[in-house]
């Protein structure tokens, strides 16, 4: 029972954080929050028994992609606040059509076979290293060695993009 | 054994803070003008995705979801830094990331 009570909480304030990455004006604001909601979406795998992605998120997203985001906005030097906002009328239908999604998205949760189930207690160790990794090495390894031609593809592109023209050398 | 499955959170909690988590990206990706902000709107949709599926594959007990997720991490950081340069070199062109300065192709 207590574990329902702290799944709420922390569920809850996942959202809020989420809805502060949306609704603060500042982007280093934005992106602290941010990290917050990455460290409660870690929490939930970790009460799922997905002790593997909980670390991997842990260092993947809110450690090296949320420094990188932190990098680029020292880097653009964004100090005051340049960003207006979009027009009411533009706001509201992105509300509203937002709204419509998740009614949608409940509406189709309502009538599954999920609902109310716990997670199974004898299948609980799929999300253990010692067994994604057995399927990682198996299973899915060329996916794997393909992931290592597109980060070379990713970092190539990534320097040849934010690189300086020439002719500000010479 | 049973007693201690009987006391897990419900799953259909994770599936409800997941499509939240996928509608407040979206409304913030059609509210925001900032380009990075819009990035990190993106960035909380993927996260809602991976949770709905680590939810999937925590309930039909296959590992498979999750090999797929720690995927779509890796392409997310590419992504990341994809994005983040060509942030970079458009701020370079025009001193700006109002998404509205970015316009060019619609004449």
């Amino acid at each position: 029972m207590s574990l329902q009570i702290i799944s709420i909480i922390l569920g809850s304030l996942t959202l809020a954080s989420a809805l502060m990455v949306v609704l603060s004006k500042h982007p280093i604001r934005s992106v602290i929050y941010l990290v917050v909601t990455f460290f409660f979406i870690t929490s939930m795998y970790i009460m799922m028994n997905a002790q593997f992605l909980a670390i991997v998120n842990m260092i993947v997203y809110a450690g090296a992609i949320m420094v990188l985001f932190l990098f680029v906005l020292m880097l653009l030097n964004l100090n005051k606040e340049m960003e207006p906002m979009n027009a009411k009328g533009a706001q509201i239908a992105a509300f509203i059509a937002g709204g419509s999604l998740f009614l949608v998205l409940i509406t189709a949760l309502k009538d599954t076979l999920i609902l109310g189930q716990t997670y199974r207690q004898q299948d609980n160790s799929i999300g253990l290293v010692k067994e994604l990794g057995n399927l990682l090495f198996t299973k899915y390894v060329v996916a794997f060695e393909l992931t290592s031609i597109l980060f070379i593809a990713a970092m190539v592109g990534a320097i040849l993009l934010a690189k300086r023209e020439k002719q500000i050398i010479e | 054994m049973q007693a201690a499955s009987s006391i897990g959170t419900s799953l259909d909690f994770f599936l409800f803070v997941s499509f939240a988590l996928f509608t407040i990206g979206a409304i913030g990706a059609m509210t925001r003008k900032n380009m990075i902000v819009l990035l990190m709107c993106i960035e909380l949709m993927l996260n809602a995705v991976n949770l709905m599926l680590v939810t999937f594959s925590t309930y039909y007990g296959n590992g498979d979801a999750q090999i797929f997720v720690f995927f779509t991490m890796v392409v997310a950081a590419a992504e990341a830094t994809v994005g983040l340069s060509i942030i970079i070199m458009a701020y370079r062109n025009l001193k700006s990331i109002d998404i509205d300065m970015y316009n060019k192709l619609k004449n």
